[in-house]
Parts: C-alpha cells; sequence; structure tokens
C-alpha cells in the first residue's frame, strides 16, 4: 500500500505537471472547434505563446528595472496572450472572412508558429546584441514556481492537491469554466448552434462571424498560454528549440478523447501526462533502446482512442457538424 | 414587447448597408486569371518577406533577394543542393497529393518518409555485405515502398471501415514512425553510445545509389521528373485517377456507380504512403547515406501546402516547390549570414502561403458594389 | 394608400442575383386575419421575395411598410422584431439540441438560461393553438411534422404575427396537412397574418382566403381564392393555358420483371427500415411507391439497385426466359456484369447520381468508365453521348465543359435521366424525379417514364405528390415506417384512401399497446 501511495506521490505530480500544456491546449482546442474551426495551427500558436512570454520575461528581466514577482508574472502572461491572440486572428481572417481551408490554413499556422518560436528563441540574444550567453529566466520561472506549501516533506494530501503550481490551477479552473459555459448559458448554447449549424444560427440572429472570431482567439489565447507555463514554469525558465515538441497534436487529439468536454480533458490531460513520462519510471535497465519504444505509449493510445471514438455512433458524440467547413450565407 | 419594434426602427434609420456584396462565382473563372491572382499574391508575399527580412537584419530589400539569389545559385554546388532537395520535396508532395485529391487527409507524409528510410538503412545495414548491388538496391527500393505502404495502409483501414479521423491517425503515425527510428538508432549506432548511426557502408558503398553522368544527385532528379509525369497521367487519364476524383467529391456518388471506396481509400493510401518512402529511399540511398530522426526535414507538413498551392497539379507542383525551396536556401543564406537562427525560413514560408490561401478567397468570390449591380441590371 | 388591415405591404421589390433576376418591382399586401397564398411554379421567385422580408436578403430596390410604417430589414433579428416569423422549407433546427434549446436560440431574453421556463411557455402555446410538442426531446429524434411543429412553435414564442411558411405540405402526410391547417385557421382567427408559399393547386384553394401569383419574378396578379378555380391558377402561373393531365397509357406486354420477397433491411444504427416487404414488378408498367418520407423509400430503391445491404430476403430479377437472379448481395458492378441493366434516378442527384463539380462529358462517364483500354478511360463516347443528351432532351447547358451544378434543377435532371435512359434500362428507379422542376421540366419527365414504359421498361416511380402519383402510376405501393400497407390500383383508389396506408402501421401498433 505504501509503495502503491509513495509512487503515486511521485508519479501523479509529475504527470499533473506534464498535462497543464495539454490541458490548455485541449481547452482552447474545444472552444474553437465548437464554433466550427478545425484550428490545426494550435502546435504553433502554443510556440508562439510560449516565445512571446519568453521575450516579455526576457525584456523585463535584463531591463535593470527593480524585479517586482507581481510584475514579473503579468508581464509574460500579457505578452503571451498577446502573441496567440494575434495568431488566432490570423487564422480566422484567413478562414472566416476569406473562408480558406482550414487545414491548409492551420498546418501554415503551425509551420509559422513554430520558425517563429525557434527563430525568436534562437536569435534573440543576437538580434538585441546581448551579452548574456542563452535564455534562462530563473528569476521570472522562480516567481512562476512559487507554491502553496513549502514543506521538504509533505503528506500524501498535500503532495497529491496542493503541491502545484498556479498555473496549474489555473489552466484546470478555466477548463471547468469552459465546460460550464459551453453547457449551462446561453452563450455555450449559441457557440454550439454556430458549429452544429450556422446557417441556422444565423437566421436565429446569432453573428456567426463574430462567435467564430471569438471563441477561436481566445481559444488560441488559452492555448498559448500553455506553451507559456511549459517554458516558464515546467522548464525553469530554459527556452530549447523544439523543445515544446508534439504536444499540441496531442492537446488535439485530446479534443476528440474527451468527446469536446473541457471537464473531461482535465483527467483525460493528466493521463496522457501521464503516458508521456511513463517510460521515465518503467525500468529498462542499461538498455537505453527500449526507452525509445516506451516513448511511443502516448501516441499509440491515441490511435487507439481515435479508433475507439470512431466506433461510438451516439448523436451527441460526434464532431460539431459544421466542423472543417467555412459559413458564407449565400446570396443564391 | 411592444415597444421592440420602435427601439428597432429608431436604431435602423442610422444603419448604412454595407456597400458590398460577395457572391460565389458560379461561373468559375478563366485559367489564366486564377494564376494571375496567384501570381500577385506570390508577389505580394515576397515583397513582405523583404520588409521582414529588412526589419530584422536591416538589410536593404534589394541585398535581401541577392543574397537569397546567392543562396540559391551562388554556386553550382548550391545549385545542385536546390535540385536535391527540389527533388525530395517535389516527390513527397506527388505522393501526398493522390490522396488529397480524394479528400483524404495524409499528414502522415513525415512517418511515411521515415519508415522507408529506416526500411532502406534496415536492408543496407543487415544485407550490405551479402548481396550484390544489383540485388541489393531492388531490395531495399521494394522494402522502403512496402513499410510506406504498409504506413499508409493503416490509417487508410480504420478510415474505410470505422470512417476514423484520419489527419491525427496519420499524424500519430509519425511519431510511432519517429520513435521506431530512434529505437534503431540506438540498436545500430556507431560507435556505442555515439547516439548516431554515421555513414552507412562508407567503405564499400553497397547500397548506395549510382552517379549518373557525374553528379551525385542527378538520378534523383532524373527519378523524381519521371514520377511527376506518371502521377500526372495517373490522376488524368486512368481509371484510377477516376475513381479518385469520383471518390473526392461524393463517397455517395461513387458508392452509386459501383465503386468500392474502401478498396479506393486503402490503394490511394498504399499508393501515397508508398510513394513518401520513395522520398526516404531516395534521401537515403541517393543522397544522405545514413539515417536520422530529422531526416525528413519537415517536408511531409511542406508537402502538403505545395500540393494545395499547385492545386494539386503534378506540373504546377514543380513550381511550387522550387518557391518553397528557393525560400529555404534563401532565408537560410541570410540567416547564416547574420548568425540568426534557420528557423528564419519558417517564418517566410509561413508569410508566402498565408498570402497564397488568402487570394484564394478572391478567385472563389466576387465582390461586387450594391448599386453597381442594380444600375447595371 | 395602405388599408388598415394590412400588415405588411411590399411595394416594388427588386433582387438581382447576379445575371438572373428573382424578383422585379414586385408590390403585394398582406393583411391580418387572412391566409394569403404565393404562389409560383419553382423559380418563380417567391421564397426569394419573403425571403426579403425575414430578413435573409435584403432587396436591391423597392420599400417594405410595416403598419404603414417604412423599415428596412437587413437582418433575421429586425425581422423578428417586426413580428415576422418565417418557417423555411428547410427547417432551422440544430439537431443535437433539444426542442426548448432551439427555440431559444438567439434569443435576447434578459437573464440566465432557464430551460424550465421555456417549457412552460411553450406548452401554453401548444395548448392555444393545438400543437402537441415534447420541449425536451432532441430534434434528431424528431419525425419531419414533429420538427415543422416546433418550427411554428418556435416563431410563436418570439411573438410573431405574420407567419411565413415556405411549402409547408411539401414533407406532410394529407393526415398532418390536415392538421396542419386546422392550426393555421386558428392562428387566422386569432388575428394572425399568415403567408404560405406553394405551388399546389389544391392546397391554395383549401386553405388561402387570398392567392397572389408569380411568373419568373414578375408579380402577376392576385384573386379571391372563392373566385377561382386550379385551371386559371395554373394558366396564371404557367403565362398560358396548360392541360393538367398526365398521360397513362394501358401498360403493354405485361411481365413480371422484378420480385421482392420478404425483404428487411437494417440501417447502419440498428434501425428497422424495411420489414418484411414483398411486392412484384412489372414491365411496361409504372409502380409508384408512396409514404411519407423516411418511410423505408430510398433504402427500397437503393436495395434493389445494390447500394444498400439487405439483412434477409430476396429481390428476384426475372428475365425473358422465366429464369431468374437473385440480386441480394451484388453491389452495380456485380449486377451490371450478370446482364442486368438497372438503371437508378436518386434523390439526391448532385451528390448522388451526378458530381457537382465535374462536367457534363465526365459526369457521362460515370456509367461508362470502367470500359475504357487497360488502365486508360475512354473519354470520347461519355463525350458523344453528353452532346446527344444535350441535343434530345434540350438541356441549356453554355457547353459540355461546363460543370453540373450551374446548370438549373430542372437541367441537371435532364442530364441524370437522359444517362440513365441511354443504359437501355430494363429497370428504372427513380426517387422524386420531379422535386423542385418547373411544370414544364415535370412534364418533360412524365413522358420520359411514359416512353420507358411503352418499351417494356419496368419503372418504379417514388414521389412525394400523390395527385400526381394517382395520375401517372398503373399500381401504388404504400410504404409505412418500412411495412407495405397496400398495393393498389393508381386508377381507382383516392387519395384520402392512400393517405389512410400512409399512416395505417404506426396507429396499429398504438392500438396495440
Amino acid at each position: 500500500m505504501d509503495a502503491i501511495l509513495s509512487f503515486f506521490m511521485t508519479f501523479l505530480p509529475r504527470a499533473v505537471a506534464q498535462s497543464v500544456p495539454l490541458l490548455c491546449g485541449a481547452t482552447g482546442e474545444i472552444l474553437t472547434e465548437k464554433s466550427g474551426n478545425l484550428n490545426l495551427g494550435i502546435p504553433g500558436i502554443m510556440y508562439v505563446g510560449a516565445i512571446s512570454g519568453v521575450i516579455g520575461a526576457f525584456f523585463y528581466e535584463n531591463s535593470g528595472l527593480q524585479f517586482i514577482p507581481a510584475v514579473a508574472i503579468i508581464i509574460p502572461i500579457v505578452c503571451s496572450l498577446l502573441g496567440s491572440f494575434l495568431m488566432g486572428l490570423l487564422y480566422c481572417f484567413l478562414t472566416v472572412t476569406l473562408r480558406a481551408n482550414q487545414n491548409v490554413t492551420g498546418l501554415a499556422l503551425t509551420t509559422f508558429g513554430i520558425g517563429v518560436g525557434n527563430f525568436f528563441g534562437g536569435s534573440l540574444i543576437t538580434l538585441v546584441e546581448s551579452d548574456v550567453p542563452s535564455i534562462v529566466l530563473s528569476n521570472t520561472s522562480a516567481c512562476f514556481k512559487m507554491r502553496l506549501i513549502n514543506s521538504a516533506n509533505p503528506g500524501w494530501f498535500e503532495a497529491l492537491f496542493l503541491n502545484y503550481t498556479f498555473m496549474t490551477y489555473a489552466a484546470i479552473a478555466i477548463a471547468i469554466i469552459c465546460g460550464f459555459i459551453l453547457k449551462r448559458t446561453k452563450v455555450g448554447l449559441h457557440l454550439r448552434a454556430v458549429g452544429e449549424n450556422p446557417a441556422t444560427a444565423d437566421a436565429a440572429g446569432i453573428n456567426v462571424t463574430r462567435y467564430k472570431y471569438l471563441s477561436t482567439c481566445i481559444g488560441s489565447m488559452i492555448a498559448g498560454l500553455g506553451g507559456m507555463y511549459y517554458v516558464l514554469d515546467y522548464m525553469n525558465g530554459i527556452w530549447s528549440n523544439d523543445g515544446f515538441g508534439d504536444r499540441g497534436w496531442l492537446a488535439i487529439a485530446l479534443v476528440i478523447f474527451t468527446i469536446w468536454r473541457p471537464g473531461a480533458s482535465v483527467w483525460a490531460s493528466i493521463l496522457f501526462g501521464g503516458l508521456y513520462i511513463l517510460h521515465i519510471f518503467i525500468p529498462t535497465g542499461t538498455d537505453m533502446a527500449i526507452k525509445e519504444i516506451y516513448k511511443m505509449l502516448p501516441y499509440l493510445v491515441t490511435i487507439i482512442v481515435l479508433v475507439v471514438v470512431s466506433l461510438r455512433k451516439k448523436k451527441e458524440n460526434q464532431p460539431p457538424a459544421s466542423l472543417g467547413l467555412a459559413y458564407f450565407r449565400e446570396e443564391r | 414587447m411592444n415597444n421592440e419594434p420602435v427601439a428597432a426602427k429608431k436604431k435602423r434609420s442610422f444603419t448604412i448597408r454595407n456597400p458590398f456584396m460577395l457572391t460565389k462565382r458560379t461561373e468559375g473563372m478563366a485559367g489564366y486569371k486564377s494564376w494571375g491572382i496567384r501570381l500577385i499574391a506570390l508577389l505580394l508575399a515576397i515583397v513582405v518577406c523583404g520588409l521582414i527580412t529588412l526589419l530584422i537584419t536591416g538589410l536593404n530589400p534589394f541585398d535581401v533577394y541577392s543574397t537569397m539569389f546567392r543562396g540559391n545559385f551562388g554556386t553550382a554546388r548550391k545549385t545542385w543542393v536546390v535540385l536535391k532537395d527540389m527533388a525530395i520535396l517535389l516527390c513527397v508532395s506527388l505522393a501526398v497529393t493522390p490522396a488529397f485529391k480524394m479528400r483524404f487527409w495524409n499528414i502522415g507524409g513525415e512517418g511515411q518518409i521515415l519508415v522507408g528510410a529506416l526500411a532502406t538503412s534496415a536492408c543496407m545495414i543487415l544485407l550490405g555485405d551479402k548481396l550484390p548491388a544489383a540485388l541489393l538496391i531492388p531490395i531495399m527500393f521494394i522494402a522502403a515502398l512496402a513499410a510506406g505502404a504498409i504506413w499508409g495502409i493503416i490509417p487508410a483501414f480504420f478510415k474505410a471501415y470505422w470512417r476514423t479521423n484520419e489527419t491525427l491517425f496519420t499524424l500519430m503515425m509519425n511519431y510511432v514512425a519517429l520513435q521506431l527510428v530512434s529505437f534503431f538508432i540506438i540498436v545500430w549506432e556507431v560507435p556505442k553510445g555515439a547516439g548516431q548511426i554515421g555513414i552507412i557502408n562508407q567503405s564499400s558503398m553497397a547500397g548506395w545509389l549510382p552517379w549518373v553522368g557525374g553528379q551525385q544527385y542527378l538520378l534523383n532528379v532524373i527519378i523524381v521528373a519521371v514520377l511527376t509525369a506518371l502521377v500526372y497521367v495517373y490522376l488524368k487519364y486512368t481509371k484510377h485517377g477516376y475513381e479518385i476524383s469520383v471518390v473526392g467529391e461524393s463517397e455517395r456518388t461513387a458508392k452509386y456507380i459501383g465503386i468500392k471506396v474502401p478498396k479506393v481509400l486503402i490503394r490511394t493510401m498504399a499508393l501515397s504512403g508508398a510513394l513518401c518512402a520513395l522520398a526516404g529511399f531516395l534521401k537515403v540511398a541517393g543522397t544522405d547515406h545514413t539515417l536520422t530522426t530529422t531526416i525528413t526535414e519537415g517536408y511531409g507538413f511542406t508537402a502538403v501546402m505545395v500540393s494545395w498551392m499547385a492545386n494539386f497539379n503534378p506540373i504546377a507542383m514543380i513550381f511550387t516547390t522550387f518557391i518553397i525551396v528557393f525560400l529555404d536556401k534563401g532565408a537560410g543564406e541570410i540567416a547564416s549570414i547574420f548568425r540568426l537562427n534557420q528557423s528564419f525560413s519558417e517564418i517566410l514560408t509561413g508569410i508566402i502561403l498565408f498570402f497564397i490561401i488568402g487570394c484564394e478567397f478572391f478567385i472563389r468570390y466576387k465582390i461586387s458594389l450594391r448599386h453597381s449591380e442594380t444600375k447595371e441590371a | 394608400m395602405i388599408e388598415s388591415d394590412v400588415a405588411v405591404a411590399l411595394r416594388g421589390i427588386t433582387k438581382i442575383f447576379g445575371k438572373t433576376v428573382a424578383n422585379h418591382k414586385v408590390s403585394l399586401d398582406i393583411k391580418r386575419g387572412e391566409v394569403l397564398a404565393i404562389l409560383g411554379e419553382n423559380g418563380s421567385g417567391k421564397t426569394t421575395l419573403m425571403n426579403a422580408l425575414a430578413g435573409i436578403y435584403a432587396p436591391d430596390e423597392g420599400h417594405i411598410y410595416i403598419n404603414g410604417e417604412e423599415v428596412e430589414i437587413t437582418s433575421p433579428r429586425i425581422a423578428f422584431s417586426y413580428g415576422i416569423g418565417m418557417i423555411h422549407q428547410h427547417f432551422k433546427l440544430v439537431d443535437v439540441l433539444t426542442a426548448a434549446e432551439n427555440i431559444i436560440l438567439g434569443l435576447k431574453e434578459p437573464g440566465g438560461m432557464n430551460l424550465k421556463k421555456v417549457g412552460l411557455r411553450v406548452e401554453e402555446i401548444c395548448e392555444a393553438y393545438g400543437f402537441d410538442l415534447n420541449p425536451q426531446k432532441k430534434v434528431y429524434d424528431m419525425s419531419v411534422s414533429e420538427k415543422q411543429t416546433l418550427e411554428i412553435v418556435k416563431v410563436l414564442y418570439r411573438g410573431a404575427d405574420i407567419l411565413i411558411l415556405d411549402e409547408p405540405t411539401a414533407v406532410l402526410t394529407p393526415q398532418e396537412t390536415n392538421k396542419l391547417f386546422a392550426v393555421l385557421k386558428n392562428m387566422r382567427e386569432d388575428g394572425k397574418a399568415i403567408v404560405i408559399i406553394t405551388h399546389k393547386l389544391h392546397e391554395v384553394m383549401e386553405i388561402s382566403d387570398r392567392v397572389a401569383v408569380l411568373r419568373k419574378g414578375e408579380y402577376i396578379g392576385e384573386i379571391q381564392t372563392s373566385k377561382t378555380n386550379p385551371q386559371e391558377l395554373t394558366n396564371m402561373m404557367v403565362g398560358r393555358a396548360v392541360s393538367l393531365n398526365i398521360d397513362r397509357p394501358e401498360p403493354q406486354n405485361r411481365e413480371l420483371r422484378i420480385e421482392v420477397k420478404n425483404l428487411n433491411v437494417v440501417s447502419e444504427d440498428g434501425i428497422q427500415k424495411l420489414k418484411d416487404v414483398s411486392f412484384q414488378a412489372f414491365s411496361g408498367e409504372i409502380l409508384g411507391i408512396a409514404g411519407i418520407s423516411g418511410s423505408g423509400q430510398k433504402e427500397l430503391l437503393e436495395a434493389i439497385a445494390g447500394l444498400q445491404k439487405a439483412s434477409s430476403g430476396e429481390i428476384l430479377f426475372i428475365n425473358d426466359d422465366g429464369t431468374s437472379e437473385n440480386l441480394i448481395g451484388r453491389n452495380p458492378v456485380a449486377i451490371a456484369q450478370k446482364g442486368i441493366t438497372l438503371s437508378f434516378v436518386p434523390e439526391d442527384r448532385l451528390g448522388m447520381g451526378l458530381v457537382g463539380n465535374m462536367d457534363l462529358s465526365d459526369n457521362m462517364m460515370l456509367r461508362s468508365y470502367r470500359k475504357g483500354s487497360g488502365p486508360f478511360t475512354d473519354r470520347k463516347s461519355p463525350h458523344a453521348l453528353a452532346e446527344r443528351v444535350v441535343e434530345e432532351l434540350s438541356v441549356m447547358t453554355p457547353s459540355i465543359e461546363t460543370p453540373v451544378r450551374r446548370l438549373s434543377g430542372g437541367n441537371v435532371q435532364k442530364v441524370l435521366v437522359g444517362r440513365e435512359i441511354s443504359l437501355s434500362p430494363r429497370v428504372l428507379l427513380t426517387a422524386y424525379a420531379v422535386r423542385g422542376l418547373d411544370i414544364n421540366s415535370s412534364y418533360t419527365i412524365y413522358d420520359l417514364l411514359n416512353r420507358q414504359k411503352a418499351l417494356g421498361v419496368a419503372v418504379i416511380y417514388v414521389g412525394e405528390d400523390l395527385d400526381v402519383l394517382l395520375e401517372l402510376c398503373d399500381r401504388i405501393l404504400v410504404l409505412c415506417a418500412g411495412h407495405v400497407t397496400g398495393v393498389v390500383d393508381g386508377r381507382s383508389i383516392t387519395k384520402e384512401e392512400v393517405g389512410l396506408l400512409m399512416t395505417q402501421h404506426g396507429k396499429e401498433e398504438a392500438a396495440d399497446e
């Protein structure tokens, strides 16, 4: 019993820490998809969210101004929100206003976003001719890593439930609030109607364009926060190119896994976070190769989930009916 | 309730009707016009790219383009590298095209290239000292294509019978392939603990594709040129090509005329996967002679956009491939001069794509002033 | 200028789409306590005109007066605010939402979402006019007539006193139609202004007080219903005297061609679509199939055409020498390989029968592409066929290379029927062959069917307009909820009798419970 508990006490917090970017990405993409926009640009948006936060923090840390923790937290968050908002806006302009193909736009946005992230991550220091050798934002990161408890040897309850950074709780809260809005409010009802049947929503007097823009941009901002969390919190403020990896894509897969319910994505992202780090906990001895096989787990599970979801034919479990299609009020 | 109409009326008197009217072009647009719009978008994009480069590096726009040009054609060697990369990117773009015409969103090109490269490397490593080149190379070729076909068939099978989302399925297959390659790289690493394979069969050169006309890359270029023509004919003039178009346009029509949709899906994805794997084969056997996890250079994704930009036309794809490779090399040259990150090219590629994606709107829709329209009638 | 009982006055409304003039200077009054029928052929601009009132399209020219005051209606929301509610032909409902959720969609009522309160008000409305609606029911579980009820309640919930119904009876049984008309009469008594858009003359005669006729976008005139008759209205609608009779020659050389025995079909989601269906179809006759939409007509035709899996039963094709082939388990290609030519004109012309984005020639190739040599397709003969069809059926098209989606409904249908007939079929299956077609095109199609009948083809005609079924078909098979409730003689049966058969099965079951 004790062995299991102590395993969980080390495993669960790490899984939760891994889950936050996935959760943010998934929540953001659910909001987006509910409006009928399939945003495959989320991975790129999360990179942009991350690098925008990093740039903000970098300038603040190196500005020589007095370092105030509250400001050190707010600046990267605002920068990150702004960066991912602009990406969301670009996506909306292309797919909603110009009615471009959503898949291609999303992929282009991902190429662009990852490029922006890696370019500024790799060139920021050259560009501003700074004398620091690499981007390490330990002061900012320390602010992001403040916790509720500071005990070196926490009890099981504290270790499992209280031992997280504020962004973790914020991500969970955002997911739950989004779930509530979608399910219980008129705004949510209207948003669902837009994603299901935009022509009907339009005829009912709902501004389809506004809902698509708003939900996609807000969704992008939530996803972008996940990218920022990864660098400033999880990675202790150290930027590494391509470090964020494929989490954006997994977040999109989570959307299907949770059948478009932000509430469910809380535990689903923790599950995926666990799968992501499982290879560390599986004893493999000196065989380094086999670890690479274990790293396949999240992807294999995603594939299995996709197949299982496709086997369920219930009406409620289907994607929003207009997902991926541009809406045009046909004047004949 | 009764007050509402009055309120609405008052509000109305201030409203100005949107002066623009948007209509779908039902008449279609002449081919030269639509390509003209795309060309204008491309030129605008190049101007914007120049401006952004100017902002970041301080280079004047003229220097930007000449540096880019030098990055591509500065030396004979550079020109050959451009041709080499074009061949591979074009090969992948041609590979994904049949799937897209079928409205099957294969973004698993990366994985399909990787398994092709993996199968090729495996044959070279395991059979390199056992078989003569005349036998080894065909075996490598078949193994690569078979591996890619399998990688393509798996998602197609589930899509065909259970309508499983192919976009995410093929995407996840990329990472499964990536981990598989990582696994074998550690298994075959030279020396132990190096984390890389190094040049395969460096001394014997077993399994290396021959040089043609004294040029290392020429064979790849020729193979892909032939492939372009074949894919063009396949899509346009064969029964398979016709079936792909019908399935892509409407699965119900396909069923109605007795096309077995699952069969077409699986067959086409086998082809798509195999051609992606061909790119992996050409890369390992023809140019790189090694296996790495980054051997795909993101071409699996880039190809999606190359193919789409060319409107799924294999001949036009030669041109769109060139644009992407040109930008990549050009931006790379600028980045290395200014000690900037190589990802600069991805930003420029992204900008070009946004312009071209956006310009499709002006091809598909007509914007007109409301009043001029009524006067005409 | 405008009388006091006029709720809405339209003056000089013009609407142009590209090069088509949908409405040209139309003026019209809608009065309270009256049912106005707007009569016109498909494409005459009646829906466009009413859409201008409902805020879907803004007219290019003209004025709209409500209660004597000029207004500009630029969105559905503004239309609601003037009490105008339109029930579209294609229901504007969100499938995965409940009735109550659909009702409050887009409404700007203060406060949060209180579905219970909505439910209570819905019940009030239902009681006042005699509707039957469950606010908690999801739309995807509803029958067509329930969906229509929901649409009407939705409009009333918004306080509409001017109701516009676009082809409301197209999908209803005669009994459901009667129920709807009773409700409409209640609303008329209540002082509401009601407009129904229709092309069915007997409905105009039955429900309306006044008729306004449109033709090719022009306002032709209006008349009190009590002072006119169907023939006069038709002449106004078409613009010249037309005979309303459809030819029905006696069947020649009638021989058993198709025999269906105890056919059962279960859909992918486990719903029994056809239950123990048995019937015979003969060469040289037209067998009509009547039923409420979704009673299994589609599945029946698709099962015969080899497109739908059957869980049990037999579909026999009887050759001239008396031998027979079972079609079950064979796909269209396998059926054709047996030397059986089945032609099928499906309901969904551009989504199934034709490919909208392909040109005429490529669409002809759908049936013949396998005939090319080796791996290549033969492109010459489809081109020749396309030219022949255009010539013989006088299809209006700019060229053979025009994508078919750009053609008008009637021309699309001619292309489809032309291709199917060119196969020289032994059996011709048609589903809703004249839906959405104007009177001229409809009669062209009836002629084509009769010509096939004379050639000894077994024609199966699935229709929705009972008047047409009763005039065209030799025998009529009635389907109800997947059961055959009767095979009757088309010459002697009445519409009411067919209507009863169309709903019979559900009633028997209800009685059993």
